[in-house]
């Protein structure tokens, strides 16, 4: 090489140039990908966060005994033969009557237009309430129920007034009465708790459907795939790193483990559905059978993080136990797993993060039913929040696109939890050595 | 080399470790050759040798470290006190425990100083009580010249120690089960001259009370520590014998040509 250090050859040049081009490629790789993260977030945010706000309205409601209890002698097997189409109807009484209480002017509603702007749920949770205590025929309560998903559309911008006109659920008339009731302050919109513990509520009732049973469902799998895939996949993954001799079986094994972690999810729906329910006889629907095949689901992909965890573990370790005279066993648990213990909590709670986010397989056993009643058990039916936002999604009334959304947002949140809890505890038992 | 060799002597004459016609077998590789070693006790003994000539392996099967490598093998005899250490009866932990093992990089559990050295004890069940504990403890650190480093930090990391600490913790754990040989692979190839020197000291010491055997690249250290020595050559023994005759006067070809620095 001859000439100045100043002056830089070709093949410098070039190589430099290619280094340059490199970087630009992978920085644009990234961009594109921070791109379509914060696309992805402001859609799913922008979609989904109304859910979490809903309309109510807040108007007093006469309980007239002579129509809630006509026998006049408070018996409860006499007040329940009363249907939700009588509270229905004085639901509506009453809001008329509240309204001409305020001197607010219908604006060519009808009557029957006045009473849609409340939910057809409210019929059913007055019901209930008077249900619950009976010595409240007769008096008038300040109720606060619901308003009809058109009229929630209206404030989130979902319902227009040119759209209301060609809607045969709703009307122009209905949306400015419904404006009147704003000013007046029979009507706000303020945050929803309801859509975190509210069960799903049929096709028509967009405004009633919650998460409740999805959460609570979703909750009960977890703890099954967290009980069982646990213990069973670090002792498979201990036994066959630590233990068990290396010949032609342990490779099948292995083999085996990284496959199955490629198999698609919703064959081991029809694994489940084929023995947990048509063998084993377990119930449709109910989240221990969702938990057992997504623990089936999760322990190859448990297992694998396990082994490759104690792999890393440096042998000096296992000779320095050896050598003072500790047996297998002690060389493991006492050595071995701690200093293992962060990459194995890290796999675990991903794997438990890819079970919950798990829809195919649940679908196949049942878990897409329409449930209403709070599960008691791991063996009442259940509902879990991705078969939910299925569900949501594939629902008629525009009312379920925000909520499918709000469900996915409530869904993203426990794996950011999940995702979190993960790093403390990396950072926890991460030990130097 | 002459001026190296210290005044030694064979205190005992009492056969340790005996190892008639050994073979080891890693697959179909044979990578010791029938070794004949008899090691006595309260001695220290060097093994030497050039890089792949086996020394390491054969000192691996004096407690059967070599059982964790699924393809190893070995055959002949290796006798503990007149007992087989490869016999079906014998199980390998309560053989480490009396043959115990320094290896050749510094490995402290990542635990504290102290529950380094107790956790031999600790799982032997050597000591009773928390005192009699303690009093183990301290008495191997100030045996692995450590005791006054450390006495004020016990409860910190093993693993936060210097090279030359971190190996004398390791001697001290070894020799807290109160083995009766004490097996050290290369101790000091990962030391400077003053670690190095200050575990030299501490095998002359701990020759009182356990047989040493010392497998080493630094045939000065050899010379040094050493009173008998024996030289491997590609998986055979070549010679056997007292320290100071391997090294002013060897009788093999091969054992003078690589104390000169010819071959290895």
């Amino acid at each position: 090489m001859s000439g100045s250090l100043f002056t830089l050859d070709a093949r410098t040049k070039a190589r430099n140039a290619a280094e340059r081009r490199f970087r630009a490629y992978g920085l644009g790789a990234i961009v594109i990908a921070l791109l379509a993260l914060v696309w992805l977030l402001i859609s799913i945010f922008s979609a989904g966060l109304p859910a979490f706000r809903q309309t109510f309205l807040t108007f007093p409601v006469t309980l007239d005994a002579s129509q809630l209890d006509k026998s006049g002698t408070g018996d409860v097997a006499q007040l329940s033969k009363i249907t939700t189409i009588t509270y229905a109807k004085i639901l509506g009484q009453s809001l008329e009557a509240a309204i001409a209480a305020k001197g607010i002017d219908l604006g060519g509603a009808k009557p029957k237009q006045v009473a849609d702007l409340i939910s057809q749920e409210s019929a059913a949770t007055l019901r209930s309430k008077v249900m619950a205590d009976p010595a409240l025929i007769g008096t008038t309560i300040d109720f606060t129920t619901l308003a009809s998903g058109r009229i929630d559309g209206y404030y989130k911008g979902r319902v227009t007034m040119d759209s209301a006109a060609l809607d045969k659920n709703t009307s122009p008339e209905q949306l400015r009465l419904a404006d009147k009731l704003k000013e007046a302050g029979m009507l706000a919109v303020r945050f929803n708790t309801g859509f975190l513990t509210m069960p799903d509520a049929s096709d028509k009732r967009p405004e009633a459907a919650g998460l409740g049973i999805a959460i609570l469902g979703s909750f009960m799998i977890m703890a099954v795939v967290l009980v069982l895939s646990l213990p069973i996949g670090v002792a498979a993954s201990i036994y066959l790193e630590e233990f068990a001799p290396k010949n032609w079986i342990t490779d099948l094994i292995e083999v085996n483990i990284a496959n199955l972690a490629a198999v698609p999810s919703i064959v081991y729906g029809i694994l489940g559905l084929a023995i947990f329910i048509n063998f084993a006889g377990l119930p449709q629907s109910a989240p221990i059978v969702g938990g057992l095949v997504l623990t089936l689901m999760t322990l190859p992909r448990i297992i694998i993080p396990t082994r490759a965890a104690l792999k890393a573990v440096p042998p000096s370790i296992r000779d320095a136990a050896l050598g003072v005279g500790a047996s297998r066993l002690q060389t493991v648990f006492h050595h071995v797993l701690p200093l293992a213990m962060p990459g194995i909590l890290t796999g675990m709670i991903i794997g438990l993060a890819q079970a919950l986010g798990e829809t195919a397989p649940l679908l196949l056993i049942g878990m897409v039913a329409f449930v209403r009643d709070v599960p008691g058990g791991l063996f009442d039916p259940a509902s879990a929040l991705p078969v939910q936002v299925y569900n949501w999604t594939q629902r008629g009334d525009p009312g379920f696109v925000e909520r499918a959304s709000g469900a996915i947002i409530v869904l993203l949140v426990f794996l950011i939890i999940m995702n979190t809890a993960a790093i403390i505890l990396r950072r926890k038992f991460e030990r130097r050595w | 080399m002459k001026d190296l060799v210290m005044e030694t002597r064979v205190d005992t004459q009492t056969i340790k470790i005996k190892a008639e016609k050994a073979q080891v077998f890693y697959g179909t590789n044979h990578a010791i050759k029938d070794v004949d070693v008899e090691i006595m006790d309260k001695t220290v003994t060097a093994f030497i040798g050039p890089s792949g000539c086996g020394k390491s392996t054969f000192l691996r099967c004096l407690n059967r470290m070599n059982d964790t490598i699924p393809s190893c093998r070995v055959e002949g005899s290796i006798t503990l006190d007149g007992d087989d250490i490869y016999d079906a009866r014998v199980d390998p932990v309560q053989l480490r425990a009396k043959v115990g093992m320094v290896f050749q990089k510094p490995n402290p559990f990542p635990k504290s100083i102290y529950d380094n050295v107790a956790y031999g004890p600790k799982i032997h069940g050597l000591t009773r009580t928390k005192a009699e504990l303690d009093e183990v403890v301290e008495s191997c650190l100030r045996k692995a010249a450590l005791w006054n480093e450390v006495k004020d930090r016990l409860h910190s990391p093993g693993t936060g120690l210097s090279g030359g600490q971190q190996q004398r913790l390791c001697i001290a754990r070894a020799i807290a089960t109160s083995p009766e040989v004490l097996l050290m692979d290369e101790p000091c190839s990962a030391l400077d001259p003053i670690a190095t020197a200050q575990v030299e000291e501490l095998i002359d010491e701990l020759r009182s009370q356990f047989s040493v055997v010392i497998v080493t690249h630094s045939m000065q250290q050899a010379a040094r520590v050493s009173q008998r020595t024996a030289f491997f050559h590609l998986g055979n023994l070549v010679e056997f014998g007292e320290t100071g005759q391997i090294f002013t006067n060897p009788k093999d070809p091969r054992t003078e040509s690589y104390i000169t620095g010819r071959i290895g």
